[in-house]
């Protein structure tokens, strides 16, 4: 079983690091992951994009053809990424930069106001997180449990521990949002 | 304990474990980490770290450490390996271990800074001037390569042969759960009697890749092929995947391989028995294992981000007992599974 | 050999080959002052008692068999590239005395980046530039440091600048920059200037081992065989035309 997920936005929004969380709480749990960033010819449009796979087997192809989850931070990653999704998989779209509502039917929309709850909880950068939260919901393959634990590591080696606490309540607040639109 | 990391970050790792003393670069994507992993950690474990003026001079310093007997490294993507040819060749002449990281991009010329595989013939034929070969290892996992980087120091120390770690963008940007590989006894590291230490108490020893006598050039390059023939029958590595009752094999080396991989899967779910081989050595390449295979499966894709070079190998070693077709991408486009699935599908019966 | 022959009572020696030296023969032409500059370079070695540790670099051109004359470790480099090849000796193994020994064309044409940054870094490396204008191995072409005029087999009219350009004058450019310990450009035409070029040979290796980095002696010498004229006349080619463009002394001494 593979699940991949894309994350999508513009730079500096923390989309590879959101990325990167996530599979370090994969590879935590005893999943086998990769995490590939927008690289090469993907790099046009001025997006930065990562792909991660959780998988229970060795990884083959870091490429993902039909993602289970989109997270698409500005209107044109979702131009992109939506037809790609797979059927019945979840896009979180930041509803509070991107103008419209997902196309297709056949997939489940998670609008998340992230920049605004970013906003709320008094650090913008942690849209990432709040993204991040929302999608681990969405996903229900890890506990947020564990990608809160993989957050702190993360964040620990790159000397930002005091903006742990923030990003704890990020991920917790996007978890909650999404509940909203989940079953 | 596995750690998330990137594949130019585990080969710059691995090789500060593999014992690498001095590592000299020039900056270029996308292998760019490897060089800032570098530039981090090398003089911490009491290394050189030295960013050069050129791809040449980086090379030309690989030399000069080497003659100095310690192990040494440089790394770069295709435009700048190039540029590192002419050294790489003293290298095998002066029979200088080293090895050379090559985290290959599109091109030619200088092309762009998406993974592709288009430096084979480059680094598998020799590359620079002259009669020669390097050692050339391609990982398809961020694991793979942290221990291939291990064995590449071993073998060119052995063989006195620079080595080659022939990578792609996709490889080296992409991250995966890894376990290093324990740090090398620096006592178990080979005795080098030829290197230049100082001629106190010894006679002078010299380090050459000439000899303007015809005769002498001659035995010099002989020492070379005899040490060809040797490494050609003790190291040719390769990994098969469901070959056993497979009924088209595909040969993919690299992030190609991995790729193939997921395609075997694909195909077999959809009731095609495809197989795998996979070189790992690109050189010396699995010439007989493919050959066996070929004796009972009448299809042999090789699929490639190239157009075609590998290829020319898988041919020699079927010599006409299955059929050959290629799939390839070009420029940095890397296929997806299912695109070459459907190149399964078109050749199998 | 004769050098090796028993002095006979009453006898005193005064003049023997270097320890550095072999008993190899010079494969230079009559006249060239490669000869000179190599003894003076065996002579600093052993004044300094640094033989057993020393690694000299051999370049592409007349001095390609320079680790036959010598008692020492060798290495050749690649056309140009003595001062990577020197760093990379010197970074793995700072013990070791490193020197490259480069022609004009190996250092100042094709090796122009590598000498450059090496000087630039203030590499602890010592370097002995031979400056005779002119390709030698090759046949005699135009050098970057070839004289305003000068007929070579590839400047046949003489170096016409506006084509090909002005000599390089690299010991001045180096001289211009922070990393340099030591940049001076001497002559071996005459007993005097021998004398000179010997003791600033011997402080660019004394300078080494003192760790004060990048030392450069240019010898600004003469190549009779294809400047087509007899030793003699190539020792007047050095004074009178390449002096005029490559005055001597000291370009930079740094005490640090």
């Amino acid at each position: 079983m593979e699940t991949g997920v894309i994350f999508a936005g513009f730079g500096g929004q923390g989309i590879l690091l959101a990325g990167k969380v996530l599979a370090r709480a994969g590879m935590d749990q005893g999943l086998e992951v990769t995490w590939l960033p927008s690289y090469g010819p993907e790099m046009r449009g001025g997006t930065a994009n990562c792909t991660v796979i959780l998988a229970d087997e060795p990884v083959g192809s870091p490429i993902v053809d039909a993602p289970r989850a989109l997270v698409a931070l500005n209107g044109p990653s979702l131009d992109r990424f939506e037809p790609k999704v797979a059927p019945g998989g979840a896009v979180v779209v930041n509803s509070s930069l991107v103008p419209r509502p997902v196309r297709r039917k056949d997939v489940r929309e998670i609008p998340v106001p992230v920049n605004d709850i970013a906003r709320e909880l008094g650090e913008p950068r942690t849209i990432n997180m709040v993204a991040l939260g929302a999608a681990v919901r969405a996903l229900g393959i890890l506990p947020l449990q564990a990608v809160i634990q993989a957050m702190v590591e993360e964040l620990g080696e790159r000397g930002r521990k005091r903006l742990v606490e923030v990003n704890r309540e990020a991920l917790a607040r996007g978890y909650a949002e999404a509940g909203r639109f989940l079953a | 304990m596995r750690v998330l990391m990137r594949g130019n970050e585990a080969i710059a790792e691995a090789a500060i474990r593999a014992g690498c003393k001095c590592y000299f670069c020039y900056p270029i994507t996308p292998q760019g980490e490897l060089v800032e992993y570098m530039a981090r950690h090398l003089p911490q474990q009491g290394g050189v770290f030295l960013q050069a003026e050129s791809e040449v001079a980086a090379i030309n310093m690989v030399y000069g450490a080497s003659a100095a007997g310690v192990r040494t490294m440089t790394s770069s993507s295709s435009p700048g390996i190039s540029l590192k040819m002419e050294g790489i060749s003293y290298l095998a002449g002066s029979r200088l271990p080293a090895v050379i990281v090559n985290v290959m991009r599109g091109g030619p010329g200088l092309g762009n800074i998406a993974p592709a595989q288009g430096d084979y013939f480059q680094a598998t034929k020799g590359g620079g001037h002259g009669d020669y070969r390097l050692i050339v290892l391609a990982p398809s996992t961020v694991q793979e390569a942290a221990e291939l980087v291990m064995l590449a120091f071993d073998l060119s120390d052995h063989y006195r042969v620079p080595a080659m770690i022939l990578a792609d963008g996709m490889l080296g940007q992409m991250m995966e759960p890894v376990e290093l590989p324990e740090p090398v006894d620096e006592g178990t590291i080979l005795e080098k009697p030829w290197a230049l230490t100082g001629a106190e108490g010894r006679e002078p020893r010299v380090v050459l890749s000439f000899d303007l006598d015809p005769q002498g050039l001659k035995e010099m390059n002989l020492t070379l092929q005899r040490t060809y023939r040797e490494i050609e029958a003790h190291e040719v590595r390769w990994e098969e995947v469901d070959t056993a009752d497979a009924e088209i094999l595909l040969v993919a080396y690299g992030t190609m391989g991995r790729i193939a991989k997921t395609v075997v899967r694909l195909a077999r779910a959809e009731g095609i028995r495809a197989g795998l081989l996979r070189p790992i050595s690109l050189w010396p390449f699995p010439y007989e294992p493919i050959r066996a295979l070929a004796e009972r499966i009448p299809v042999v894709l090789t699929v490639e981000l190239s157009a075609g070079q590998m290829w020319e190998d898988v041919r020699l070693a079927v010599e006409g007992r299955a059929a050959t077709p290629f799939y390839g991408e070009l420029g940095g486009v890397v296929p997806t599974p299912k695109e070459i699935l459907s190149e399964v599908k078109k050749h199998a019966r | 050999m004769l050098a090796d022959a028993k002095i006979p009572e009453g006898y005193v020696r005064v003049f023997r080959r270097p320890d550095s030296m072999s008993d190899a023969p010079y494969t230079y032409c009559p006249g060239c002052h490669h000869g000179v500059i190599g003894r003076l370079v065996a002579e600093a070695i052993d004044e300094l008692g640094i033989r057993g540790r020393t690694v000299g670099i051999a370049p592409v051109g007349c001095a390609v068999f320079l680790y036959r004359f010598y008692r020492c470790d060798f290495v050749q480099a690649a056309h140009g590239r003595a001062c990577a090849v020197a760093t990379g000796l010197k970074r793995a193994n700072p013990d070791l005395i490193v020197f490259s020994y480069q022609g004009d064309g190996d250092l100042a044409a094709i090796g122009t980046a590598e000498t450059v940054h090496a000087a630039n870094r203030g590499e602890n490396i010592t370097v002995i530039f031979v400056n005779n204008q002119i390709y030698g191995m090759t046949g005699g072409e135009m050098a970057p440091t070839t004289l305003p005029g000068q007929r070579t087999v590839t400047t046949p009219e003489g170096r016409d600048v506006r084509a090909t350009g002005y000599p390089l004058k690299i010991s001045e450019m180096l001289a211009q920059l922070d990393g340099p310990a030591y940049i001076t450009r001497q002559a071996v035409y005459d007993v005097r200037h021998v004398q000179m070029a010997r003791r600033a040979i011997l402080q660019a290796f004394r300078n080494q081992l003192e760790g004060k980095g990048f030392s450069m002696v240019e010898v600004v010498a003469a190549c009779p065989t294809n400047l087509k004229v007899s030793p003699v006349d190539g020792n007047k080619w050095v004074t009178e035309q390449a002096l005029r463009y490559f005055p001597l002394g000291d370009l930079k001494v740094r005490d640090r």
